[in-house]
């Protein structure tokens, strides 16, 4: 077993395949990908509409299986686990960051950030403390008393990354991140999870349609017809922080 | 606001279950205070059906009883601790202006403890009264009300067929008896003096009475019951081949039929009432199943950050059980309020025990975890992906 000595790769996929039933027909979703990534890594991974990059996302997430193919995460097979055995690793190891933010309306940022400690395998004591300190991290500190409907979208989003932030987990997986979000408020986003990347070393897997987007990622991988089409690392990713700097400039 | 309109299932069904096993106890306790003032422990034997030239007279044709058989059921019977004999006549009693159509009964002193009589007013006669026949009477209220109207009685004197009697007390009201009898309309006086001056003797013989009145020792009416019956067929001279010619009434056994029969009545008045608890349930089953439509993007959000079956299994669980004891607290509230709305403009007593009410509890928290129960597990074993991307 491979798994004996530390892998420097915090995912691998081998010959994965995912194959959905839909009545009689079998649609494929993933064929035979083989994937790596390394620990502290930041890849974007860019391809058009159902070209399988939601479906690999969902299964690097634990939360969908393959049908055929290996992945480890951390060193661990995940194969064969229960359902809750894949909530109790999503938990620990996994933080997620949606389109669409996907936080509860009737519930403070504060709240929000803390929930996924509600979960923890072992009692967490000071849940509001470390989500307050999660909110810190993504500068939302003062806000949070705030329910989503009083927030920003861009501000909404960053509270979706403390969320995902606050079980310090080992990967954060990012489903469009700024999808939703105009130019400006997405490079804020950006600058964020550049941030989380470099300082606390968290590898983060984001899947994007704007080339733009993804120019911030040290490595892009393209899909098509579930199946990777193009790999390649980018020599010298844009700086986030430094093009946030650039579109005040013209303002003042 | 639906929250409210769901749990008004439930508190229609905990009100009505707690308001409706109130009025079946109230029915039940009321029952059990007439057996109470008909006097406990009592049999009563009547005097009758003998058969004459094979045509069966009915009870009380012929009163075959004696005043001496209630002294020998009272020296023979070791479970008997009283007995009065009692003559029954209805006359026309005249006070002043006013008369009134009422029962005549006349008995001995033991009347009143064995029919647990009170004077409310004045005193009863005495044994000394019986013997020298002398023309007292005790009045029951409804007598009191129809001749004196406000005027203190005792010490007036009443006529009675033209006799004139003193009115030596006044009887402590009892009500009705629960046959529907108004055991206050009737005037009491010695037994003798009923015999001589009001209804008059039977010609055959001097000391027959109507009915004998018998108090059992505590709680051994049958066993009085049978030995009174042996007693009196001997007194009789009755051969083993011949009728009674007297009937044994034991009140008790009379009046417990109609407290079994008020039982059943409350017991299914609550079993109606529990329907709409069930209704209620249902009720909380559509709504959970709504709310987790509604909220499948939040339960796949839960799911990807980690809960687990159970987490989400015990969030529904414990929304629904909320909803139905809510619910079934202020069906409580309200069952409590109705009952006292029933006696209040029914007249019906009632009776709200907290057996029932905790059971009201119990049952409709049991409903929320039955009904909740389906919407639970339905959240619970949701897709992640497909909650999380449910629109």
């Amino acid at each position: 077993m491979s798994s004996a000595s530390p892998c420097p790769d915090i995912i691998e996929v081998e010959h994965l395949s995912r194959i959905f039933r839909i009545g009689d027909m079998q649609v494929v979703g993933l064929a035979d990908v083989s994937l790596r990534i390394a620990r502290g890594d930041f890849v974007a991974i860019m391809g058009p509409s159902g070209s399988g990059k939601s479906t690999l996302m969902n299964i690097l997430g634990c939360l969908d299986r393959p049908s055929s193919g290996v992945y480890r995460l951390d060193g661990v097979s995940v194969q064969g686990l229960s359902r809750d055995e894949l909530a109790e690793i999503r938990n620990q190891k996994i933080g997620f960051v949606f389109q669409q933010f996907n936080l509860l309306a009737r519930t403070s940022a504060l709240e929000n950030v803390g929930l996924p400690l509600l979960y923890a395998a072992s009692p967490v004591a000071d849940v509001d403390s470390r989500a307050m300190e999660a909110l810190k991290a993504v500068g939302l500190a003062e806000r949070a008393d705030h329910h989503p409907n009083q927030l920003s979208g861009g501000q909404q989003q960053r509270v979706a990354i403390a969320r995902a932030l606050v079980n310090d987990p080992r990967i954060v997986l990012a489903d469009e991140p700024t999808g939703a979000l105009d130019s400006r408020t997405s490079v804020e986003i950006m600058a964020i999870l550049q941030k989380l990347n470099r300082e606390k070393g968290i590898t983060t897997v984001m899947v994007t349609h704007e080339p733009d987007i993804a120019a911030y990622a040290n490595r892009n991988v393209y899909f098509l017809d579930g199946k990777i089409t193009r790999d390649e690392r980018l020599p010298s990713p844009l700086d986030a922080a430094q093009e946030l700097a650039n579109f005040t400039k013209p303002a003042i | 606001m639906r929250s409210a309109l769901t749990m008004l299932g439930i508190i229609i069904g905990v009100a009505a279950v707690i308001a409706m096993v109130a009025v079946g106890a109230g029915a039940e306790s009321r029952i059990r205070e007439q057996i109470a003032s008909i006097g406990s422990n009592l049999i009563m034997v009547l005097s009758g059906s003998i058969t004459s030239s094979g045509i069966r007279m009915g009870t009380g044709n012929a009163q075959t009883l004696t005043e001496e058989d209630a002294r020998a059921i009272l020296a023979e019977c070791e479970a008997a601790s009283l007995t009065a004999p009692a003559v029954r006549g209805g006359v026309q009693v005249v006070y002043g202006n006013n008369n009134w159509a009422t029962q005549i009964l006349g008995t001995t002193p033991e009347y009143l403890p064995i029919r647990d009589l009170s004077m409310q007013d004045g005193q009863a006669f005495t044994l000394a009264d019986v013997e020298g026949a002398t023309k007292v009477a005790l009045l029951g209220k409804t007598v009191v009300d129809n001749l004196f109207y406000g005027e203190a009685p005792v010490g007036k004197i009443i006529r009675i067929k033209k006799v004139p009697f003193t009115v030596l007390g006044v009887l402590a009201p009892k009500g009705q008896s629960p046959t529907g009898q108004d055991q206050d309309d009737v005037i009491l006086m010695p037994i003798s003096t009923a015999k001589k001056k009001v209804i008059g003797t039977s010609q055959a013989n001097a000391a027959a009475v109507g009915q004998i009145l018998v108090q059992a020792r505590d709680g051994r009416t049958a066993e009085v019951q049978t030995q009174m019956s042996g007693l009196l067929r001997q007194r009789h001279h009755l051969q083993a081949n011949e009728d009674d010619d007297f009937t044994v009434r034991n009140m008790e056994e009379v009046f417990k039929a109609q407290e079994t029969s008020a039982r059943v009545m409350s017991l299914l008045l609550a079993a109606i009432a529990s329907v709409s608890l069930v209704v209620g349930g249902i009720g909380i089953m559509n709504i959970m199943l709504v709310s987790v439509t509604e909220r499948t993007k939040e339960i796949g959000l839960r799911q990807a950050v980690g809960a687990k079956t159970n987490d989400i299994l015990s969030q529904f669980l414990v929304e629904a059980v909320t909803l139905s004891v809510a619910g079934g607290l202020v069906g409580i509230v309200l069952g409590i309020g109705a009952s006292a709305l029933i006696s209040y403009f029914a007249k019906w007593s009632t009776e709200v025990s907290s057996g029932s009410v905790l059971m009201a509890f119990l049952f409709s928290a049991l409903v929320g975890v039955f009904f909740g129960f389906y919407p639970a597990r339905k959240a619970a074993y949701m897709d992640p992906i497909e909650a999380l991307h449910y629109e």
